[in-house]
């Protein structure tokens, strides 16, 4: 088994915000637009670097998604801030319309999603994000793990030629995948090769399925581990030839089991090699206050849960 | 000076192009076009700054952007006119597989669209970011953006008016179409409106009426005042005083227009009262 290290955990978001600064410094087409939450989504280093590609909304998001999608005529890449719910959910017409279906190159980066944004609760925990922007024809999405790969996806993203969304996190987290990596749209990374079971994981998730694999491996169970940071489009070459070998798979999300990554997988599987699946998501359900552990517990999102769907898929072999 | 003469020509021809294209597929937004074209007839023909060749980023020319989505079969017809795509074209409006579709996009690549319209209230924001890169690549041409009366009833327009004060986006000119109709019917049953001067004054805002909005030298002459009113700090509203389906006098004063087509003997009548001046498509 490959050894994966934490480095020092460290926010997701702040690879954003590094991204965004690098970003700043390299290419003068970027502009960055926030709605009233600049230090939450480390956006002060840019802002402070360059004040004149810097726009400040106010607490306004449809009206910062409608300036975004008009700040691409005449070239330049708007990057937009806020919380993954008000980044998608409120402002989903103006995406579809000014963004989406006009072919605008618009990256929405959206912080704090899912549950682990914690004691905020409900209304701030987005879990129907991915699945809302999945739906939108021609939008790229994309759901990074740590802080470095995060970072990568930021600065890759300027270089691609359309809409993005683009989801990451609050808390500080493991950060374990390189430095230096060479982030790829749509390439699925493979963190660990096995033969019984293949994990499928997303953003924050995937730590939680390495450290299942571990656990998995101690049991005897050989499992194989693939980090899908881009949902759509989907590696579909890489999840098939993984469950080609494994035959099952767990899929792993820090969202809904409706309309998330593991949907995704299933249609993926349906069509082209049917194999069972478990589902590692929230079923059908707000969140809730708490502390991220908390509940990343309660709702079933960690290791061990992990642990236990690879137990009742490789069953149902 | 405007050659009046060949502008009220386009003008009747642009009504016809209106009318022939809804009554062709028995739908689309007739009403609010009509009273929309000398509007837009002077806008293109004669007040806007454009370069001959389509670029979606238009760098060195003035931007127009249809908040209004709606009214497309003026924009169509002016758009075509003005060379940006084949008149002929019009003939195949509202059908399947055409470039021009029933609400305005860029999906389809059809020259002259730079954003879809249609779902209400997004046109302004879209023109402010249009207008903050036109500063960013300091580039000195205006963004002109028209949207309906009733469509400011959406909120996002005051976040989009806000904005613009605030910022000091002093290169945008809004239009608004003053016809005081809505589907439902007046914009003052329906839900009013109120003030808007003092609505738009009060976000800070320069604003000006152009009373008589289907009169081309009123429009021209009001709208040149309101060019000159750019770039002092505040962003320009024009309310525009219009008359729902003008030029057509069952048309006139009336919410029934608004996304009706006419059938075969009021389109003969229709077109009886603006008879042909460039030649049909």
């Amino acid at each position: 088994m490959k050894k994966y290290t934490d480095t020092g955990k460290k926010d997701t978001r702040s690879g954003f915000g590094d991204g965004l600064t690098e970003l700043g410094k390299k290419n003068k087409d970027v502009v960055a637009l926030c709605a009233d939450l600049t230090g939450s989504l480390k956006m002060d280093e840019f802002k402070d670097n360059h004040p004149e590609r810097f726009f400040q909304v106010g607490i306004a998001e449809a009206n910062m998604i409608g300036i975004a999608a008009g700040m691409t005529i005449g070239g330049k890449i708007p990057f937009t801030g806020t919380f993954a719910n008000f980044s998608t959910g409120r402002v989903y017409d103006q995406i579809r319309q000014s963004v989406a279906y006009s072919g605008k190159n618009v990256k929405i980066c959206a912080s704090h999603a899912g549950l682990t944004l914690g004691e905020d609760g409900a209304t701030h925990q987005i879990l129907e994000d991915i699945g809302l922007m999945k739906m939108l024809p021609g939008m790229t999405v994309i759901n990074t793990c740590d802080y470095n790969q995060t970072k990568a996806a930021t600065i890759a993203i300027a270089d691609y030629e359309g809409p993005v969304y683009l989801r990451f996190g609050r808390p500080k987290v493991a950060n374990f995948t390189p430095a230096d990596q060479n982030f790829q749209i749509g390439k699925a990374v493979q963190l660990q090769e096995g033969n019984d079971v293949t994990i499928i994981a997303t953003g924050h998730l995937v730590w939680e399925a390495l450290q299942a694999a571990e656990t998995l491996n101690e049991n005897g169970i050989s499992t194989d581990v693939i980090n899908i940071h881009t949902i759509k489009p989907l590696d579909d070459e890489a999840i098939l030839k993984s469950v080609k070998r494994t035959g099952c798979v767990v899929t792993a999300e820090e969202h809904n089991f409706l309309g998330g990554l593991g949907e995704s997988v299933a249609r993926l599987l349906s069509t082209n090699h049917p194999a069972p699946q478990e589902f590692i998501a929230t079923q059908d359900t707000f969140g809730e206050s708490g502390t991220p552990e908390q509940l990343m517990d309660k709702y079933g999102l960690n290791a061990s849960a992990i642990v236990n769907a690879v137990k009742k898929v490789i069953a149902r072999k | 000076m405007a050659d009046y003469k060949a502008l009220e020509d386009l003008v009747v021809q642009v009504r016809r192009d209106i009318l022939r294209q809804v009554h062709k597929v028995n739908s689309g937004h007739p009403g609010g076009s009509l009273g929309c074209t000398e509007f837009f007839v002077a806008l293109y023909n004669e007040l806007m700054e454009r370069n001959e060749n389509f670029t979606m980023d238009g760098i060195g020319e003035d931007l127009f952007f249809l908040s209004n989505g709606h009214i497309s079969p003026v924009f169509y017809s002016v758009l075509a006119r003005a060379g940006y795509f084949p008149v002929e074209e019009l003939n195949t409006f509202r059908l399947l597989n055409s470039r021009l579709q029933g609400h305005p996009t860029t999906h389809e690549g059809l020259p002259g669209v730079r954003v879809a319209s249609g779902s209400l209230g997004q046109g302004i924001s879209v023109s402010i970011g249009a207008a903050l890169t036109k500063k960013l690549n300091k580039d000195k041409h205006l963004v002109y953006t028209l949207c309906g009366d009733g469509e400011l009833q959406e909120g996002q327009n005051w976040e989009a008016i806000m904005y613009a004060a605030g910022n000091n986006v002093d290169n945008l000119i809004v239009t608004v179409d003053l016809n005081g109709q809505q589907i439902d019917g007046a914009t003052k049953n329906v839900l009013p409106l109120g003030n808007l001067k003092a609505k738009f004054e009060a976000f800070g805002w320069d604003v000006m009426d152009i009373e008589k909005g289907n009169d081309l030298k009123a429009i021209i002459a009001g709208m040149k005042k309101a060019k000159e009113k750019t770039g002092n700090g505040k962003p320009v509203c024009v309310l525009l005083h219009t008359v729902m389906g003008n030029g057509v006098d069952f048309m006139m004063h009336t919410h029934d227009w608004h996304g009706k087509a006419p059938n075969d003997q009021q389109l003969e009548t229709a077109l009886s009262q603006n008879p042909v001046t460039l030649g049909d498509y």
